[in-house]
């Protein structure tokens, strides 16, 4: 197993400030706007961001929900082992907000895909948005690109592109982990 | 994530603690969706499930239609007074036809104790005991002790005590090995004749005072009365047994501590339990039935991902 660092801890808190940055040009005061961290792992992601956005620029009433997709999966009795819930914390109605999801890794698209289903549940959002810290090229199974992206990767099938984050894993990083 | 032990819910009997850790905290997540304003998943899209009821039944077919709903499944309805089986139908041939029609799960409630395993020994679908006889009722009982979990923060160490018709139970009997399994102490209360000769046998506490048990518990489930399966009197009037097993305010008010009240359902009001007791603030016989969808959706949903498409 061989893994090679994408990105540091400083490039990490760079990154992070630029998508700060750029969802403020769109998203001004965050007034009709609202971060959907997708579980279980864009949760980190989407604290971080509410944090840095609140504390480095002021942005006062910023609503931030964690959003499950579990049930809303296109492979349920496909794998071998079970589909495992997280916990959905949306505690607004979404009805005519601009939805901006927000997850560490995109894929193969089908996550977001099952997500832009699950967040019906909570009302018709008038816009959504996806920002995600790495997107995989050319991997995609269906026709989704993120609007807000950290750093494209190459990679192939067989490696794995792992983020880990400070509050969990003791340290901020993304690592390309070929097994 | 682990899976559940078993392929069908016959019985508490055959669960694995560890499967009803996992049950409640799929549970939990059910109960935050059918709290959403769109209370619906499309998780079990591509499943068909079979509800037989060989026996009448309202909250519990309707709660588990509403789960299967919720879900996304596909159901039909069967219940046995309006089908072939007055006309001599046995029960491996109606379920062969009802499954010829390509039902991946069956939800069954019958009066004969043991006909869910009976069927599981002869059939392929999943299968969902939904009260057999005087048995098992397994979903009641994870119901409860769900319930029990979310008033008091865990079901471990906690005392709890099921009055009244110990004998013709089927609540009790799976309430009993639920709480067992989860590490509660368990005691049953009733008049003599209705407590199962053999039922200390089952490492149950028994009683036969309600006051003492009462003093005894923090959670007390008071169970109905099954007149419609007594063949022979065992208690001399309705009236007697309210006096002596009813739970009054009055008995409330001279414990010396608050306990949790519980009902599986139909109450019969001033027999068992009295009107102010049922309604008061530490009963949980409401919460009792949201928790059952909850509790359903996760038993169903937890099933059908081991059936392979």
């Amino acid at each position: 197993m061989s893994q090679k660092i994408l990105l540091n801890s400083k490039e990490v808190n760079i990154t992070l400030h630029r998508l700060a940055c750029q969802l403020i040009e769109n998203h001004n005061d965050f007034s009709d706007t609202v971060l959907i961290g997708l579980q279980p792992r864009g949760t980190y992601l989407a604290h971080r961001l509410a944090r840095m956005l609140k504390e480095d620029y002021n942005i006062k009433s910023l609503k931030l929900g964690l959003l499950d997709i579990t049930f809303f999966r296109d492979d349920f009795r496909r794998g071998d082992k079970p589909l495992s819930a997280n916990t959905t914390e949306i505690n607004f109605i979404v009805e005519d907000k601009n939805v901006v999801f927000v997850d560490d890794v995109l894929y193969t698209g089908r996550s977001i895909r099952s997500a832009l289903t699950a967040i019906q549940s909570f009302g018709r959002p008038r816009h959504i948005e996806l920002l995600t810290l790495i997107d995989r090229r050319f991997s995609r199974h269906l026709p989704i690109q993120p609007n807000y992206r950290g750093r494209q990767v190459d990679a192939i099938n067989e490696e794995r592109v792992v983020v880990n984050w400070e509050e969990n894993d003791g340290k901020d990083s993304v690592l390309l982990v070929s097994e | 994530m682990s899976s559940l032990s078993v392929n069908h819910l016959l019985g508490i009997k055959y669960l694995q603690p560890s499967d009803i850790d996992l049950i409640f905290e799929t549970a939990d997540q059910f109960k935050e969706v059918i709290n959403r304003p769109i209370k619906k998943v499309p998780s079990l899209r591509d499943i068909t499930i079979a509800n037989l009821f060989f026996e009448n039944s309202t909250r519990t077919k309707l709660s588990f239609e509403l789960a299967e709903k919720r879900l996304s499944a596909d159901v039909i309805n069967f219940s046995a007074s309006q089908s072939s089986v007055k006309k001599g139908e046995t029960l491996i041939d109606t379920v062969n036809n009802i499954l010829s029609m390509k039902v991946d799960m069956v939800v069954m409630r019958h009066p004969n104790p043991g006909a869910g395993i009976f069927l599981s020994k002869h059939i392929d679908a999943s299968i969902v005991n939904a009260g057999d006889g005087a048995h098992e009722h397994p979903t009641q009982a994870l119901l409860d002790s769900y319930s029990i979990r979310e008033r008091l923060g865990s079901v471990k160490g906690k005392n709890v005590v099921i009055v009244g018709d110990i004998l013709h139970s089927r609540v009790a009997l799976s309430n009993i090995f639920a709480l067992q399994l989860q590490g509660a102490n368990v005691m049953v209360c009733g008049p003599k004749t209705l407590l199962p000769k053999y039922i200390a046998d089952l490492g149950v506490k028994v009683e036969t005072n309600l006051k003492k048990a009462l003093e005894w518990c923090d959670v007390a489930n008071m169970l109905r009365v099954q007149n419609e399966r007594m063949d022979i009197s065992y208690f001399p009037s309705t009236r007697e047994y309210a006096q002596q097993f009813g739970l009054t305010k009055d008995i409330m008010d001279s414990l010396s501590k608050e306990i949790v009240v519980m009902h599986p359902g139909p109450i019969n009001r001033g027999v068992e339990i009295t009107s102010e007791v049922a309604d008061s603030d530490q009963s949980i016989i409401l919460n009792q039935v949201e928790n059952g969808v909850a509790v359903r959706m996760a038993v169903i949903y937890l099933l059908a991902s081991k059936i392979k498409p």
